[in-house]
Order: structure tokens, then C-alpha cells, then sequence
């Protein structure tokens, strides 16, 4: 299985999916570092047609875990310690 | 709300139009019902369904200025590329396709975001670089703008003739090119991989703060990110885009 090493950005249509706001602008801190950015500025591996993981680019630790089974969505946010948002506009 | 609905749902585009830009490379003109305009920068994501229901799906940045109402993708062909090789050698004007969008509220430039423009790409990194240009032209913007633009060779090229174009009547646009394999006689331009000699001699320095942004194949996107740091830009004024393996 291909797995892609990507910006945070390129994982916007499926974060889309289960976020009603825009999560590539939406800030986050790392539960493991502290370290704090925007999603669209992380890294983010694809594993294509089954999931995708967001990591943090200051230690790696998994920020987003995103998990597609068809008809089902599971988010696992554990490792971040929150999400900001400016404004929930879509 | 509608927003929303329309960035998650997928929904279908008509294609009125195919160009060849390059022997590898093709412009998919997509004419799709309602949409609402895009911010230069954006992708959309395309999704193959095969006839047994197996689906898979890409992102393709919009080539297209927000201010034009076609949406243009353009499309590199990867030899055993799977969703590449169906939309440029399979696809003609007529055929529908699924997608949806616009996505992606990082990697994008409005004329109000101002520069200087620094945009730096390797080979189909080129076209969310080449939304902002066209943006930039037909909205008339005067932002000093370079592009540095790593290709294999001249005939990879992607939208020469329209950057040549723009650049000849426009004096704070200049367009840099690099070829990494093949270069033709009487070559004058760069002839190596982007490095961080390179960005220093065409950018501007870390003191005028560009607003730098850098798409193309991920190890291109890294090193260019890495040396624009090194060399003292703000990290927060580097924007990157990486398309993922290989190639350029
Ligand atoms: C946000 C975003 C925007 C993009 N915009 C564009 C665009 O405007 N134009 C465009 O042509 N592509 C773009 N891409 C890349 C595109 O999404 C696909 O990855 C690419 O078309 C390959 O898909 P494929 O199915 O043909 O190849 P696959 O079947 O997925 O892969 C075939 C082989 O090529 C390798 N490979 C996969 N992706 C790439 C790549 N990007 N470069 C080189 N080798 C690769 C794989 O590792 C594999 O060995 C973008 C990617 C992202 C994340
Ligand atoms: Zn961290």
C-alpha cells in the first residue's frame, strides 16, 4: 500500500468530511511536544482509500488519526491537546 | 452551511476541453454546474469509480484564475500512475467526471495578501503557482513576483508560452528556469537541482520578506522549504505544498 508523505493542506477534503470548519487554517497545540501550529502546516501521511494521519512536524507524535471505512468515520484526536478556530464559516 | 456542503459533496463536472501542454502533460477544462468560485491555491479532489464499484480518488490543484469560470486542471502522466494515465490519456471533452471542491484554505494567495511573490516549483508543482500568476495578472496586481521553475527538460515545460507572455509585458514579473536532465543548445538558464545557492540568487533577501510558496514533488518541496529557513526567511512566510513520491 502507497503511503504518501503530504502537507497538511492536501488532507482538507478529508478532514472536510467530518470537521464542518476549515481544519487546514484551524490551530492546534501537540499533547507530546506543546509545539503549536495550523493543521495545513503539519504533516500528513495518506494512506490511500483507508485513512489518513496527521503529524506533528515539530516531533512526529499523531495529532489527527482519521480511519475511512465505508459508511463510518473514527477520529482520534488523542494526541492533540486542542484545536482553535477562528471562525466557523465553512 | 452551503459552503460546507459544496467543499464535502461530490459532484459532477463536465469536460468541454482538452489542451496538450506538454508531450507528458494535459489541461483538463472542466465546466461545473454552480460552481461558486475558487481562491488560487485550491485543489479539488477527482474520484474514479470502476465498474465492479472500486473507487479511488487524487487531488488536482485548479490551474484556473479564481476570476475565470472554467476550472482547469492540469495533469501530469505518471507511466503507472493509476488516476494520471486515465485522465490524460483516457478523458475527452464530454466526459464527465466526479470531484469536489474547492479545498484547502493554507496554500492559497488573494491580491490583497500583497508579496513581494516568491513561487518555486517542480514540474505539475507549477499549476497552483500558475492560479496565482493568472490571478495576479487578470487582477491586475503589480506585486514584484519570480517564479523558479525546476523541469526535466524544455519540452517539460509546462505553460511556457503564456509565462513568457505575461513576463514580456510585465516588468515585476520574471519567470527562472532550471533543467535537471536535458537542457537544448545555447542553454543559458540554471541546469541543476534547486538549491539553496540557487534560491539565494534569484529570491529576495529574508529582509524584504517574501511570501514564498513551494509545491512539487515532496523531496523538492523539502529541500526548497529547508534551505528558504537556512537561509533566514520566516518560516511562517514559507508556504509548501508537497504532491507526494517522486519525479520532476
Ligand atoms: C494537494 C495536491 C495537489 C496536487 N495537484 C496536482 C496537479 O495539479 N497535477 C498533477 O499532475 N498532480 C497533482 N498532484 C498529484 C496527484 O494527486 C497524484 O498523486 C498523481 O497524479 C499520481 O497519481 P496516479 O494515480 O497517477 O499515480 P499512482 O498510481 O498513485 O502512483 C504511481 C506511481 O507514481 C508514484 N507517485 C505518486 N504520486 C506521485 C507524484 N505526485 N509525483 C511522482 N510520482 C508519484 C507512486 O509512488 C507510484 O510509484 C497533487 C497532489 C496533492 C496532494
Ligand atoms: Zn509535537
Amino acid at each position: 500500500m502507497d503511503e504518501q508523505r503530504l502537507d497538511g493542506n492536501a488532507a482538507a477534503g478529508a478532514l472536510g468530511e467530518v470537521f464542518a470548519f476549515e481544519a487546514t487554517t484551524a490551530g492546534y497545540a501537540c499533547d507530546a511536544c506543546g509545539g503549536t501550529g495550523v493543521l495545513g502546516t503539519a504533516m500528513v501521511y495518506e494512506v490511500r482509500g483507508l485513512g489518513t494521519i496527521v503529524r506533528c512536524p515539530g516531533c512526529d507524535n499523531v495529532l489527527v488519526r482519521l480511519v475511512q471505512n465505508p459508511g463510518r468515520h473514527m477520529i482520534d484526536l488523542r494526541g492533540t491537546k486542542y484545536l482553535q478556530i477562528g471562525e466557523i464559516s465553512g | 452551511m452551503v459552503a460546507r456542503l459544496y467543499r464535502t459533496l461530490w459532484r459532477i463536472g463536465e469536460v468541454v476541453g482538452v489542451v496538450s501542454e506538454t508531450p507528458r502533460t494535459k489541461s483538463l477544462v472542466l465546466d461545473v454546474p454552480g460552481w461558486e468560485g475558487h481562491k488560487a491555491g485550491q485543489h479539488v479532489d477527482v474520484r474514479l469509480t470502476a465498474p465492479d464499484g472500486y473507487q479511488t480518488q487524487r487531488s488536482y490543484s485548479i490551474a484556473s484564475a479564481p476570476e475565470d469560470e472554467r476550472v482547469v486542471l492540469t495533469v501530469d502522466r505518471l507511466d503507472d500512475g493509476e488516476v494520471s494515465t486515465y485522465l490524460t490519456d483516457v478523458v475527452t471533452a464530454g466526459d464527465r467526471l466526479e470531484l469536489r471542491g474547492p479545498i484547502g484554505g493554507y496554500f492559497t494567495w488573494e491580491e490583497g495578501d500583497g508579496g513581494p511573490l516568491f513561487l518555486v516549483g517542480g514540474g505539475s508543482g507549477v499549476v497552483p503557482l500558475m492560479a496565482m500568476t493568472r490571478h495576479r495578472a487578470t487582477s491586475g496586481s503589480d506585486v514584484p513576483t519570480r517564479l523558479l521553475l525546476s523541469f526535466r527538460s524544455h519540452e517539460e515545460i509546462i505553460y511556457r508560452e503564456e509565462l513568457e507572455d505575461l513576463a514580456a509585458h510585465d516588468g515585476s514579473l520574471e519567470v527562472f528556469y532550471t533543467l535537471t536532465r536535458a537542457r537544448p543548445q545555447g542553454w543559458t538558464g540554471y541546469h541543476r537541482r534547486i538549491d539553496a545557492r540557487m534560491l539565494e540568487e534569484v529570491s529576495w533577501g529574508p529582509h524584504e520578506s517574501p511570501l514564498a510558496f513551494v509545491c512539487g514533488p515532496t523531496p523538492l518541496v523539502e529541500t526548497v522549504g529547508t534551505a528558504l529557513v537556512g537561509l533566514g526567511h520566516d518560516p511562517a512566510r514559507v508556504k509548501t505544498e508537497r504532491f507526494g513520491a517522486t519525479g520532476g
